[in-house]
């Protein structure tokens, strides 16, 4: 092609080009994309999320809202990493864990007003022990659509085996504690079949979940305004010198570097969220019970996790955004929600709305278990900055994991190296 | 006619001379490359550079100015140290054990025997395999309950929880990272091998030199410039580790494993720290230009060019 040919014809494509993006630009002006992350890539979630964006779109026809499922190991990090790189969802689903960092750092846009302003909604419905997390200066910066109890699966075939005590024999005595549920499951390790209690997604690292155990003992990482480390604190040193016993004594629990998966049938117990159930094995099933936590020593208690979804304050279409959150959560949508999610709408915590919605569980089990759970339970521990606080402890802990490790001193190590970051 | 007989009697002094055409072609030919250069590398690196003197709060939605104070912290960061230990002992183990394993296989696969071939493919293998594949594998074969502890007991050895313990931690690590890589380095070395001229085996022979003589005074120096690269290559490819790390130890037991590029992705991409994160990247490229620098100078000394 002649040069002076080739020059007209690329101007000109170039200025086709440029008019079609731009008739683009004007013609989608006025469709708004949302874009939520979420950690859930169950198809029963998305199609229940996907039928929720499509009533929203019956008054807002120019909304379209997509869910990207990110995988839940590293599930923060991509989305802080998403907003480093200037492209962060309009929408997003937050860790407890994290639910200081996201609620104080002002990235989250207020919700409280919209939602009030939002007919039907009945704010007072939500349960204020829910929405503490994620609430500042009396503001709500996050809807926790999930609460979700933590409680002991068992596997009652491998504990009758064994010749121990099954936890449902145990609570009828009144004896479900933490010794006895240690008994149990230290009986089936040496049965030698299956491991004893696993506490699930804990690995030795991700410690925040043995909360589940430790809350027993009345003990807790930080103080209450989290200016204060409590890792060495006495009932922290009781309750950490138990599960060490456990471990490393009794061979109750697997020890570090070991995978044992319950609902593959491997190990007596398991402590997880009830939304777990799912996992429970269809073909060749095991005879299964879900219990609350055992007592401890500080007497009955419940652990709960949480799950919150806020939109981002800089994001160009926060408002809608924030409209389209009050929908998702209201009275009508929460009880959809509540299929997967344990609400947070008092409303809708009784037996009756749970049980259509977990079929697996029986109306004691949902009573025992998802009701007093949420009513009493104690949400994970979280902290501002708790990504670094989170490996800081994990890497001192890995020092109590040895069979000859003490205890105190170890917890006294962590006070040591996290005081400065709690101080912050 | 007219036309070229004009152009020679009225020679016009165009702008696109012959020097200036070849000029053109060849920068058209590597600008897709420069491109990639500039665009992939130079520009970010500017940028890290940017970065490492900011305090940026992605969260908040901040980045503010801060002068030296990401390098100032750097010099009183308390874990440095031990992170740059980690990376050292990581590095060490690795060039070591990887260079002399490599050698060691080079000598043995460099000969003429029926189905080498099959030994020499099999060992280079792992360099094809993915490489989060192959550590997670390793990763269940490591466990305490796993194949290799599995293996140990059938011969009546209770073998130690592999990653659980700083000392194994590090060596489980960098084994996995050799019997990954090893492979590039043999090939390399078994091509230098069979480079050698065979005279010079020949002409040591009939002067009495004993084998071990032959591999010192002959193999050595003849293939030094190909060690010369793998122990750049594998220097530098030994500071840059991380999905080992991420998916075996994550750093752990305490901070034994957690070496320089790790602790640059937690600061940055778990802790939110960019602006420090940044730094410590800055701290990384000095390292790997110094290190490749000195032992581009050591070549002269080092290295035995037969030209």
């Amino acid at each position: 092609m002649h040069s002076k040919t080739f020059l007209k014809s690329a101007v000109a494509s170039a200025a086709i080009a440029a008019s079609l993006a731009w008739s683009g630009v004007a013609w989608a002006q006025d469709a708004v994309n949302l874009r939520m992350t979420i950690w859930s890539g169950n198809e029963a979630h998305l199609a229940m999320f996907n039928e929720i964006a499509e009533g929203f779109k019956e008054t807002h026809p120019n909304v379209n809202v997509t869910f990207e499922p990110l995988p839940f190991e590293n599930y923060t990090t991509t989305l802080t990493t998403q907003i480093a790189g200037g492209n962060p969802p309009d929408l997003a689903w937050i860790l407890e864990t994290t639910a200081a960092d996201f609620v104080n750092s002002g990235a989250l846009a207020p919700l409280t007003e919209a939602f009030e302003a939002t007919e039907g909604y009945d704010m007072a419905d939500v349960s204020e022990q829910a929405t503490a997390l994620w609430t500042r200066d009396g503001q709500l910066y996050a809807y926790p659509f999930s609460t979700s109890p933590f409680a002991i699966f068992a596997n009652n075939d491998l504990i009758t085996a064994a010749g121990a005590r099954t936890p449902a024999d145990l609570i009828e005595a009144g004896e479900w504690t933490w010794e006895n549920a240690f008994a149990t499951a230290a009986a089936v390790a040496q049965a030698g079949e299956a491991d004893g209690l696993v506490v699930r997604d804990f690995n030795y690292q991700v410690w925040q979940n043995v909360a589940s155990i430790w809350n027993g003992w009345g003990a807790s990482p930080w103080s209450e305004d989290g200016k204060t480390c409590s890792f060495s604190e006495p009932e922290m040193v009781e309750a950490m010198t138990a599960i060490h016993d456990a471990v490393f004594k009794a061979g109750a629990m697997p020890g570090p570097g070991e995978n044992v998966d319950f609902f593959a049938g491997d190990a007596a117990m398991t402590i997880t969220q009830i939304s777990r159930a799912s996992l429970l094995p269809k073909e060749d099933p095991f005879d299964w019970d879900l219990v609350p936590l055992p007592t401890g020593p500080a007497g009955e208690y419940a652990v709960v996790g949480q799950a919150g979804v806020g939109a981002f304050a800089n994001a160009p279409n926060v408002d809608v955004a924030v409209e389209f959150l009050a929908y998702m959560t209201n009275p009508e949508n929460s009880a959809k929600l509540a299929q997967f999610f344990p609400p947070a709408r008092s409303s809708l915590l009784n037996a009756e709305t749970l049980a259509t919605t977990n079929p697996l569980l029986s109306a004691e089990q949902l009573e025992a278990v998802v009701i007093a759970g949420i009513s009493n339970g104690k949400v994970l521990p979280g902290h501002t900055n708790f990504a670094q606080i989170q490996q800081t402890v994990r890497a001192e802990l890995d020092a109590l994991w040895q069979p000859d490790a003490d205890v105190a001193a170890v917890l006294a190590n962590v006070c040591n190296r996290i005081a400065p970051l709690l101080a912050q | 006619m007219t036309n070229l007989a004009h152009d020679i009697s009225k020679p016009r002094r165009t702008f696109w001379t012959m020097e200036r055409r070849d000029a053109a072609a060849g920068y058209i030919f590597i600008a897709p490359q420069l491109m990639g250069i500039v665009l992939f590398v130079l520009i970010p690196l500017g940028l890290v550079f940017w970065y490492s003197l900011h305090e940026w709060n992605v969260l908040a939605n901040t980045f503010n100015f801060r002068g030296l104070g990401n390098y100032e912290q750097l010099l009183r960061d308390p874990a440095l140290p031990q992170v740059l230990a980690a990376s050292a002992i990581f590095s060490a183990g690795l060039v070591v054990f990887n260079m002399s394993l490599a050698l060691l296989l080079a000598v043995l696969l460099d000969q003429k025997l029926r189905g080498i071939v099959v030994f020499r493919t099999l060992f280079f293998s792992p360099v094809v395999v993915s490489l989060v594949a192959w550590t997670i594998v390793w990763g269940f074969l490591l466990q305490n309950n796993g194949g290799i502890n599995g293996l140990l007991q059938m011969v009546g050895i209770e073998g130690p929880n592999w990653l659980r313990h700083p000392t194994t931690a590090m060596i489980s690590v960098i084994v996995v990272q050799v019997f990954k890589n090893v492979g590039l380095n043999m090939i390399l070395f078994l091509a230098a091998l069979q480079g050698v001229p065979k005279e010079l085996y020949e002409a040591a022979r009939v002067d009495g030199a004993p084998r071990f003589k032959q591999f010192r005074r002959i193999t050595l120096p003849m293939i030094s410039p190909t060690i010369l690269l793998t122990s750049i290559i594998t220097i530098v490819g030994s500071l840059q580790v991380f999905a080992q790390i991420a998916v075996l130890t994550q750093g752990g037991p305490g901070m034994s494993t957690t070496v320089l590029v790790y602790y640059l992705y937690q600061q940055a991409f778990q802790f939110h720290f960019f602006g420090y994160g940044a730094t410590l990247s800055i701290l990384l490229f000095l390292i790997v230009a110094v290190l490749t620098f000195a032992q581009w100078q050591m070549r002269r000394r080092l290295v035995f060019y037969e030209n």
